[in-house]
């Protein structure tokens, strides 16, 4: 494959950028500008898919092929794109009401058929857009304009349903964390199949600092692990800290305390078919866990575009009818 | 040119009942005629019994058959061949072989298709049909016996006994499909079995099963249509509407040199058209069973922002889902071709009964000033024709086409002359060629349509979406743009009429009366118009296949008659249209929703009375 020599700039269209000053999503786009043009790939070749909510905007700020659609429907759509053509490089770009709430159902057969798009999702736990309303991923009992005495329902968590849906990539990263988002999005574009990279994103106006138990502070290194595939579950300000697994749970030891010695700490296998400890990573919370960030799944499974190609050259090579006149005249006919 | 085209009302088909000696056709060709009868249609049957009284079971010899004609007017004979064959066993099948009309329907016991009732019936191969030449017909396999069989579980009776209940099964299945009443047919049985009331409730509640199965399974009346004059040379098949849509659209994409992309869902009564194109890998077709109605179009949409012909097939209740996707389709200004299958409603409604009353949903139903093409089909094979002209429409024009059929013409079928590839319209998509002229918006000649260019093509990437915008495809909230805009794409609409055939008479080119019709009514309509002008009435028809726009030529036409009928399966809907696009005229009506076709006497009949007021 020709690979093409490029500048984030090159990704960079010429409207001006309108999100609010201070607002996660400018890095977001910095990171995935950056991580485009160190791709390679023919700049043509990005179709770039989103619903309706404040991320959804993202295609407008990128010069490559653009789709802003209508709420809920990128994951429909953005299939329809790579099914249509499976050289693509589709790319889906939405948030948490857009893929959890009105787009719920697009969202986990998209996963399920394995279309291999690349999903960032802003986990910002807010409706932004229409100015501050819960989501489905809002915590129980936080205050909004329509939950002014507390919500009264528990919310999705995203890799929860991602594994539900046989999800096979899942990673997590934090909107300020440039060269941990460049990391995980490169993996995500690699990767052949739906992937799905849950980006915290802090919303300045609606929801502000509501990711800042993990994502800031000086401490913030001990509450927070970047897995990679095949390295340790170490973490901490110090790197003393990792993950065991004890009873069957996952625990958060200190080496070279209590007995643990670092052969006790897991070592993180994102190609583990089994969803077990991805399970666990993706649950982990504070304050008795590290929350998990990194690429926590990316299990290899065929891809429904490629698949339904592959269907298609197979039934090719045996076919009786090869153009349209033969298909009509094909079955019973008579002459008049 | 019309086509001259008769319609086989329902009243006048044919049924044959076929099975072994022992199964009982006799009494349930007896029974469906009975009930016929008492529902006020003419009758005339015909017993067909084996030449040998006990012939070896399962074989041609041993089949017995019973054949009814039954009809609104005088029927003089039993029908010379059956439109419906209902096959107990594949030896039945084989011995009415010369019996069957060329479209018929044949609903067969699948559980009977077995190695030893083939050996039996003398078949070489396991594919019957295959050996028949049966390939095309309309086939509804159901597991008669398993189900009887099912049926009686509970009832402590011997497997003799329960399987002499199976014409029961295959009875309350065509009285289903036929709209009999099952209470006729249980009086009469309570006649016979009175002094039995075990073999009496056995037998009815065969026959409920046998109806409810019908029922959910949403098996469809099927339709007949033939030709009604002298017709062309040429090589002949059978099709019904569905498959010439999804045919249609496929020879459109071949022509066009796109690949063509459905994404659809499966709804009663469109669904064959999802099942037609998935079986054509062959050809290249992608399908995409989604995940629900709205999946459906947007993955289609999604494919046509890729550079394919995106295709999406539904019914009304599917309709209403899609509008939003719909919508930006048009905003969008993509080519996607979206086929409504109409049945009645509202809501879930009548899903196994044709209607046209999603006419104005078609039109207006979305939000915002939302323009686009309707076209709607008028006989099963001409589906063919209009989805290749709404494909043809859409990839030339950039716009969402709405093509209307209905459940009459999905599931009838015809005999349909051929087609060959080279006879048809060219088709130009509209794909961008120069990178330095090219703007998202641009619209480079008097028709208004902008370029279509899509990822993949290098020098041309661009952003497009649901908001308004201006020429360069940026987001513009700025006031006059948003009329220019509007402005520009209901004239887009307008301006595809120079694509639109003028509006062709049938009958009387000037007259008493016209009548007015669009999309599936056109059998009957033309049948009734036939039958007027054959008794000297000074009536004509005008048959409407586009509806937004309509031809060019219709204020002309309309003029030409002093009384104008618009006739359609609906309250007013086309009428209503009418009203809006030529108020100078008046329009009288005939409205029908009862989930059936037009009579051809009702048609008669209403226009008639005009001609005396």
């Amino acid at each position: 494959m020709t690979t093409f020599t490029y500048t984030a700039k090159d990704f960079k269209s010429e409207n001006e950028v309108r999100w609010c000053p201070g607002c996660g999503d400018h890095a977001i786009l910095n990171a995935v500008q950056r991580v485009m043009a160190d791709l390679g790939y023919n700049k043509a070749d990005y179709a770039i898919v989103s619903g309706i909510g404040c991320s959804s905007r993202f295609p407008y700020y990128m010069n490559t092929y653009g789709f802003h659609t209508i709420h809920g429907r990128g994951s429909a759509i953005a299939t329809g794109v790579k099914t249509a053509n499976p050289r693509l490089q589709v790319w889906q770009f939405t948030g948490d009401g857009d893929a959890l709430a009105i787009g719920g159902n697009h969202f986990i057969h998209m996963i399920r058929r394995n279309v291999d798009v690349n999903v960032i999702l802003f986990n910002n736990k807010i409706y932004g857009l229409t100015k501050g309303q819960y989501s489905p991923t809002t915590d129980r009992g936080f205050r909004t304009k329509t939950s002014p005495f507390g919500t009264v329902e528990d919310p999705f968590v995203t890799g929860q349903l991602v594994l539900g849906a046989r999800g096979t990539f899942f990673a997590r990263s934090i909107d300020g964390n440039m060269k941990m988002s460049q990391e995980i999005f490169r993996d995500a574009a690699l990767f052949k199949g739906t992937s799905v990279v849950e980006v915290l994103q802090n919303c300045v106006i609606f929801n502000s600092g509501v990711h800042e138990f993990v994502t800031k502070g000086d401490d913030r290194e001990d509450k927070q692990i970047f897995l990679r595939h095949g390295e340790k579950m170490i973490y901490g300000v110090n790197q003393d800290k990792g993950l065991v697994l004890e009873n069957g749970k996952l625990k958060a030891v200190t080496i070279g305390q209590d007995g643990y010695t670092l052969d006790d700490i897991l070592v993180h296998d994102d190609k583990e078919e089994s969803i077990y400890l991805h399970a666990a990573l993706i649950n982990a919370q504070l304050p008795e866990l590290p929350v998990a960030f990194g690429v926590i799944r990316a299990v290899d499974s065929p891809t429904y575009d490629e698949a339904l190609e592959a269907q298609i050259s197979e039934v090719q090579q045996t076919r009786k009818i090869t153009c349209m006149d033969e298909l009509l005249h094909s079955g019973n006919t008579w002459e008049v | 040119m019309i086509k001259e085209t008769k319609v086989i009302e329902l009243e006048a088909v044919t049924i044959r009942f076929s099975g072994d000696s022992g199964d009982g056709m006799q009494l349930t060709g007896t029974l469906f005629s009975d009930a016929t009868a008492l529902i006020g249609n003419d009758i005339s049957t015909f017993p067909d019994y084996p030449s040998e009284i006990r012939a070896p079971q399962g074989t041609v010899g041993g089949v017995s058959g019973f054949q009814v004609h039954f009809g609104k007017r005088k029927i003089h004979t039993p029908g010379d061949k059956a439109h419906v064959l209902v096959a107990m066993n594949p030896a039945a099948i084989k011995a009415n072989v010369m019996f069957l009309e060329r479209s018929a329907t044949i609903i067969y016991d699948s559980d009977s298709f077995t190695e030893r009732n083939f050996l039996k019936a003398k078949f070489k191969t396991n594919e019957p049909f295959e050996e028949l030449n049966l390939i095309d017909h309309p086939k509804i396999a159901v597991p008669i016996t398993s189900l009887t069989k099912e049926a009686l579980v509970d009832r402590e009776m011997d497997n003799k006994a329960v399987l002499r209940s199976k014409n029961m099964f295959a009875l309350g299945l065509v009285s289903w499909i036929f709209n009999r009443p099952l209470k006729v047919i249980e009086d009469a049985l309570s006649l016979k079995f009175g002094k039995n009331p075990d073999v009496l409730e056995s037998n009815i509640l065969v026959l409920h099963a046998g109806f409810n199965y019908g029922m959910n399974m949403q098996h469809t009346t099927p339709q007949y249509i033939v030709p009604a004059a002298e017709i062309e040379k040429g090589t002949y098949r059978n099709i019904n509407g569905n498959v010439a849509t999804a045919w249609g659209m496929l020879a459109a994409a071949e022509k066009a040199g796109v690949q063509l992309l459905l994404g659809s869902y499966p709804i009663t009564p469109a669904t064959e058209i999802l099942q037609a194109l998935s079986e054509r890998k062959d050809l290249g077709v992608k399908t995409i069973q989604a995940e629900d109605e709205i999946a459906g179009i947007c993955s289609a949409l999604g494919a046509s922002f890729a550079g394919s012909l995106g295709v999406t097939s539904t019914s009304g209740p599917g309709l209403a889902l899609k509008s939003e996707a719909i919508n930006l389709a048009v905003m969008a200004e993509l080519p996607l071709v979206v086929v409504d299958v109409q049945r009645g409603g509202p809501s879930t409604g009548l899903p196994t009964k044709t209607e046209q009353a999603d006419l104005l949903q078609a039109l207006w139903g979305r939000n915002g000033e939302s323009p686009l093409v309707v076209i709607a089909a008028s006989t099963p094979s001409d589906c063919f024709d209009y989805a290749y002209i709404a494909s043809k429409i859409a990839l030339e024009r950039m716009t969402p086409v709405l093509l209307l059929t209905d459940g009459f013409l999905g599931n009838g079928s015809e005999p349909w002359k051929i087609p060959s590839m080279a006879d048809l319209q060219k088709i130009t998509p509209r794909i961008a060629k120069n990178q330095e002229e090219f703007k998202a918006y641009r619209r480079p000649d008097d028709s208004l349509a902008r370029e279509w260019a899509f990822p993949g093509m290098e020098g041309f990437e661009h952003r497009i979406g649901g908001l308004e915008k201006d020429e360069m495809g940026n987001v513009s909230h700025d006031p006059s743009n948003h009329q220019e805009m509007c402005e520009i794409r209901a004239k887009k609409i307008e301006n595809v009429v120079d694509m639109v055939p003028d509006l062709e008479t049938y009958g009387c080119p000037e007259g008493d009366v016209l009548i007015v019709g669009w999309g599936g009514t056109f059998g009957h309509l033309i049948s009734a118009a036939r039958d007027l002008c054959a008794e000297k009435k000074p009536v004509g028809l005008a048959h409407f296949n586009y509806i937004n726009p309509l031809p060019a030529n219709t204020a002309e036409v309309f003029s030409r008659y002093k009384k104008i009928i618009v006739c359609e399966l609906n309250l007013g809907q086309f009428a209503t249209y009418l009203r809006s696009k030529f108020p100078q005229f008046t329009y009288h009506q005939h409205n029908k929703v009862q989930g059936l076709p037009f009579s051809v006497g009702e048609i008669m009949e209403s226009v008639t009375k005009l001609l005396e007021d």
